[in-house]
């Protein structure tokens, strides 16, 4: 469809929305992006430092202006540091949320908050990778006992690597990564020496910097992302294939609409929780019922384990709010732009923060804690009941734009169902298939939307390219919302867009799972911390061949990425090896040294590099290539051309 | 005579000269102050998004200006130097210049009915703007001599050897 909104968004809600955002006259980040540009070049290049009080410095990437910043940084240290910090600081959000989760483990085990330990099956299995015998144990002294250890290697003084890394990682990988120095020992000491190393005057080597992004992008994977879903799992359980809608269209005109958006699903569980409990009163109140849909990750993760539909991903966030119905947005950490509630102004939408670190003015601050979890929620559904009779009738605009899909394959879940393909051996199914060539690879697609390209259409474009070619594709984030909206993640896409071979493939695993139709060619594996279950699915299967990780024919790519977290994880995926496609250009392009490593020096070290390319369509050649590279290292047949 | 020109392919959209620019016409002359200053000081060059760099747009002080043409009670006219230049006090604020300015580098004021333009810095000996340009993409040159650098740098790139 040609209008003039399809340069922003290829998703149609979004399309609709941005005509009627337009007719309100509500600004919206497209707007905002449009006002901001031109972009300083500077900053575009990384050649901008304000680490210290003596700059702001800029380097002439032309050679006529200024080389040096004062203190006598060039423009390869100055693109490190930069570099450095931004990996430091979105491993520091996934930490950060982690971090949480340790506390709540030792909480929940004691009895101290109302969340009961869920899932004793992943309890055990995360027991077992940490050496911990399960024996005699009650469930909640083996999850104080985890608790213990995840807390131990926050407070590890030493330099042997973090427990959760050895637990976690391929062996060889965690060799690779000693023998280079940049295994993390403790997340907070390393993101703190990060932070020193490129304070004024310390670090100036561009390579060396380069290590500690690495390190950066380990501490994210290992003391954010694992530590995360295994205890996540643990509390609240491991996913199971579940089926939902995708899009705004999820949202109910008659009902009481409570958008839940943000990554830490401490709170979002706790309102799927309460709306249930509650959903009488919003009859009372005069609605049909309680609509819960989610945007970003915490999205995410009630959808993973709850089936709860996604409203949105992140750059359509503010349009969510347009369609005049969400009586409650709920925001806990991240991604949540600061604007929301000037959008909200012009609706009767209450903005609910949640978290001591991210109130927005303009918004109702309720905050949450995990001892008073059962009030704070009941009091934050209550808040969007008490605001539904306020919905102005006049302004309600719902696309009707909604798409069903699968979601909730963990690796539990994915080799669950290769299981009733082949009890005893369950990955042969699927490592078969790769051997034959009816599945050419896999490839990752993760991360976010950014302003800078059209709203999902890199995501879309090279999905359907890899699909076509065969490629299994698995997904999180707002990657996976865009594919879940675009609908290549139910039975249909499968016959539609995947190629001969994996669609027999998909048929036949789908069969045998008892789907009655095919399994979804591009696989939901959930929130970005989930990136992490991709890594235990590239591990098992690495295990299996007998191979490592970076032997094998797959590939990563966050097609739209633009979060300081990006950065972190797209540097550990390389770190395990992976060849990791970047859509829009990293600020770094001012440093030949640092450009140089990044997309082809650091192969030799860790076996995975990156590379940029906006096109999807030759983004997905590359990657193909790479693919079928791989496939030839391995003695695997390759397509004929 | 000196001209503020523009090498096209240097400027990186910082946005310097803008800053530089608004600075200048403060009452203080100094960023810290000029930025809580009523009314707020206005910029007369304008960084333009274009098809692959960004362009700095600012009053080229033609020589048959269309803004002097246009301009019917004389407020803007040209100084003994040949500068377009504006009298406040004679502006009307009726816009012809903004509708007859080729290069849209006449804007509104911000806090009163008069047109806002480059000055040419009257006070330096180098214009704001281009002393501020991080990447000499602004220069205060003879344009023949912008002329000269042009022709050597075609020479080179076209007698470089393929």
């Amino acid at each position: 469809m040609e209008n003039k909104y399809c340069h922003q968004s290829c998703d149609p809600a979004a399309q609709k929305m941005l005509k009627r955002a337009e007719e309100l006259n509500i600004e919206t980040v497209w707007d905002r992006y449009a006002a901001q540009e031109p972009q300083c070049g500077f900053g575009q290049l990384g050649l901008c430092c304000r680490v210290c009080s003596m700059g702001p410095c800029r380097v002439d990437p032309f050679g006529d202006g200024p080389q040096k910043g004062v203190c006598g940084a060039g423009a390869d240290t100055i693109v490190a540091r930069n570099l450095v910090r931004t990996a430091a600081a979105g491993a520091s959000s996934h930490v950060d949320h982690g971090y949480e989760y340790i506390q709540a483990l030792k909480k929940a085990a004691q009895g101290e908050i109302p969340y009961p330990i869920k899932d004793e099956g992943k309890l055990k299995a995360i027991a077992a990778k940490l050496g911990l015998s399960a024996e005699g144990k009650t469930k909640e002294e083996l999850a104080l006992a985890i608790a213990e250890i995840a807390a131990q290697d926050f407070a590890n003084t030493g330099e042997e690597p973090m427990k959760w890394v050895t637990a976690s990682a391929p062996a060889e990988r965690v060799e690779a990564w000693k023998k280079l120095g940049v295994a993390p020992r403790n997340p907070d000491r390393d993101i703190r020496s990060a932070l020193s190393q490129t304070n004024i005057g310390t670090d100036a080597d561009p390579v060396n910097m380069l290590l500690t992004a690495v390190r950066m992008g380990l501490v994210d994977a290992y003391g954010g992302l694992h530590l995360t879903t295994d205890l996540q799992d643990i509390i609240f359980g491991t996913p199971t294939p579940v089926a939902s809608e995708a899009n705004l269209g999820v949202l109910k005109e008659d009902k009481v609409n409570i958008v839940v958006h943000g990554h830490v699903p401490l709170m979002s569980e706790k309102l799927v929780e309460w709306a249930n409990k509650l959903n009488d009163k919003a009859i009372v109140a005069g609605a049909a019922g309680i609509q819960l849909a989610g945007i970003c990750c915490s999205g995410n993760e009630i959808l993973m384990r709850q089936g709860v539909p996604i409203a949105t991903n992140f750059l359509s966030q503010e349009l969510a709010i347009a369609t005049g119905v969400v009586d409650a947005i709920v925001v806990d950490i991240q991604c949540i732009m600061p604007s929301l509630t000037t959008v909200a102004e012009c609706f009767h939408t209450k903005v609910i923060t949640t978290m001591p670190i991210a109130k927005i003015p303009g918004a109702t601050h309720v905050d949450f804690n995990l001892e008073e979890a059962d009030a704070k929620a009941q009091e934050i559904i209550e808040l969007a009941i008490a605001n539904y009779r306020n919905r102005d009738k006049s302004k309600v605009h719902i696309p009707q734009e909604k798409t069903s899909f699968l979601g909730g394959f963990s690796v539990e879940a994915i080799v669950g169902a290769l299981a009733k393909v082949n009890a005893e051996d369950p990955l042969k199914p699927l490592v078969d298939n790769i051997a034959a060539g009816n599945i050419l690879g896999a490839a990752a697609l993760v991360g976010c939307n950014t302003v800078k390209l059209t709203q999902d259409s890199v995501h879309v474009g090279l999905a359907k390219e890899l699909l076509k070619n065969n490629v299994l594709i698995v997904s999180t984030g707002c990657a996976a919302q865009a594919l879940a909206k675009a609908g290549l993640m139910n039975p249909a896409a499968t016959e539609q867009y995947a190629g001969e071979g994996l669609k027999a493939v998909l048929t036949a695993v789908g069969q045998a799972a008892g789907l009655n139709a095919p399994l979804p060619p591009v696989l939901h594996m959930g929130s970005c911390v989930d990136n992490s279950r991709i890594a235990d699915l590239l591990s098992a299967l690495a295990g299996y061949l007998k191979v490592n990780v970076k032997d094998l024919p797959i590939a990563a790519s966050a097609p739209e990425f633009m979060s300081e977290k990006a950065i972190a994880i797209g540097t550990w995926a390389v770190a395990m090896g992976i060849l990791t496609h970047l859509g829009p250009t990293p600020q770094v392009l001012g440093s030949p040294i640092v450009t140089g490593v990044l997309t082809d020096k650091v192969e030799e070290l860790l076996g995975g590099k990156f590379i940029v390319e906006a096109d999807p369509v030759k983004a997905a050649a590359t990657i193909i290539n790479h693919i079928i590279d791989k496939r030839q290292k391995l003695g695997l047949t390759v397509p004929q051309a | 005579m000196k001209e503020v020109l523009i090498r096209l392919d240097r400027c990186l959209g910082c946005k310097s000269c803008q800053l530089a620019c608004a600075v200048q016409h403060s009452q203080s002359k100094n960023l810290v102050q000029a930025i809580g200053e009523t009314p707020p000081p206005q910029n007369r060059v304008h960084v333009t998004k274009g098809e692959i760099n960004p362009l700095p747009v600012q009053c080229r002080h033609c020589q048959e200006a269309p803004c002097v043409d246009a301009c019917m009670t004389g407020a803007l006219h040209y100084d003994s130097q040949g500068l377009v230049v504006l009298d406040n006090h004679r502006c009307t604020g009726c816009w012809m210049c903004i509708m007859t300015c080729p290069f849209g580098a006449v804007t509104p004021g911000n806090s009163a009915k008069l047109a806002v333009k480059c000055d040419r810095c009257p006070d330096l000996a180098q214009p704001a703007c281009v002393t501020a340009c991080p990447t000499k993409s602004l220069v205060f040159a003879d344009p023949a001599d912008l002329a000269k650098e042009v022709r050597e740098q075609l020479a080179w790139q076209v007698t470089q050897q393929k």
